[in-house]
């Protein structure tokens, strides 16, 4: 896998959101992914920027374009220090919430990408990994 | 602080939302909603987001804390001119806005509000409302 651009973006306030999505759909038009595929990316994202400023105060994103296999795709990386997540298992299941949400959050935006991944620690943070292929396979 | 505007057509209440939401405003747009209805004694809310490209979990919960809200105020609420990518992923988020009447377009939606609330029934039963909904 190769990466083609890097970049990173600072999430602290609720309106970094707006043009955090706008940075992902300007990615994604490069590439020339399908505004289907770009819609399902940029949900998934907004998920995961919600819930790092919602339960970790913020975090920051990197964002890269990557290529594997002659196929273009966005790679999004979110990273807090946050308190992290105490049972992984049960916060990826519909409907589950230790906020006041519809615990759709996680296992929607996992739903919406091609990879997913989540790896946290409780009292050190939470790092959600995402990728989506410019055909959305 | 940003607003959306919310425009009073006869019975109904009109919002474009032209902008791409954030969580705060579109908590802003709810409660100004509810608190138009409740003002205005509007029978049906209108929400055209054929502008908008995003609609995630939260969105969508708005759109139907809306709904259900003005549905006890006594109006209905219609979401129209819902983008194919968005209803797509909206699915396939697990979110299918349960409760919340949809239309193709504005047009359209305005029919379905009509209709709904019985604007154009029989002159004889205007006055009291055809049907009592008991649930």
């Amino acid at each position: 896998m190769i990466v083609m651009t890097k970049d990173t973006m600072q999430i602290v306030r609720e309106q970094d959101v707006v043009p955090f999505r706008n940075r992902v759909r300007e990615m994604c038009t490069k590439i020339g992914m399908s505004l289907v595929n770009q819609t399902k990316l940029i949900t998934a994202a907004s998920e995961l920027v919600r819930n790092m400023l919602k339960y970790a105060n913020g975090g920051k994103v990197v964002l890269e374009t990557i290529s594997k296999n002659a196929q273009a795709g966005i790679r999004l990386v979110f990273v807090d220090e946050g308190p992290g997540i105490a049972d992984i298992h049960q916060a990826m299941r519909d409907g589950f919430s230790t906020g006041k949400s519809l615990g759709l959050g996680l296992p929607g935006a996992k739903r919406l990408v091609n990879e997913f991944d989540i790896k946290s620690a409780t009292g050190e943070g939470t790092t959600v990994t995402i990728i989506h292929w410019k055909n959305g396979r | 602080m940003d607003r959306i505007p919310i425009l009073k057509m006869g019975p109904f209440l009109l919002v474009t939302i032209q902008v791409d939401l954030y969580d705060r405003l579109a908590l802003t747009l709810e409660n100004d909603l509810i608190s138009m209805v409740s003002k205005t004694g509007a029978r049906g809310v209108l929400i055209d987001i054929s502008a908008v490209s995003i609609v995630d979990s939260f969105m969508g919960r708005i759109l139907g804390n809306i709904a259900s809200m003005s549905r006890i105020m006594d109006a209905e609420t219609v979401v129209v001119g819902m983008q194919p990518a968005v209803a797509i992923t909206l699915v396939e988020l697990g979110l299918t806005l349960q409760g919340v009447y949809t239309a193709l377009d504005v047009e359209k939606g305005m029919e379905l509000l009509q209709d709904k609330i019985g604007i154009f029934e029989d002159p004889e039963q205007e006055k009291e409302g055809p049907d009592d909904s008991d649930d």
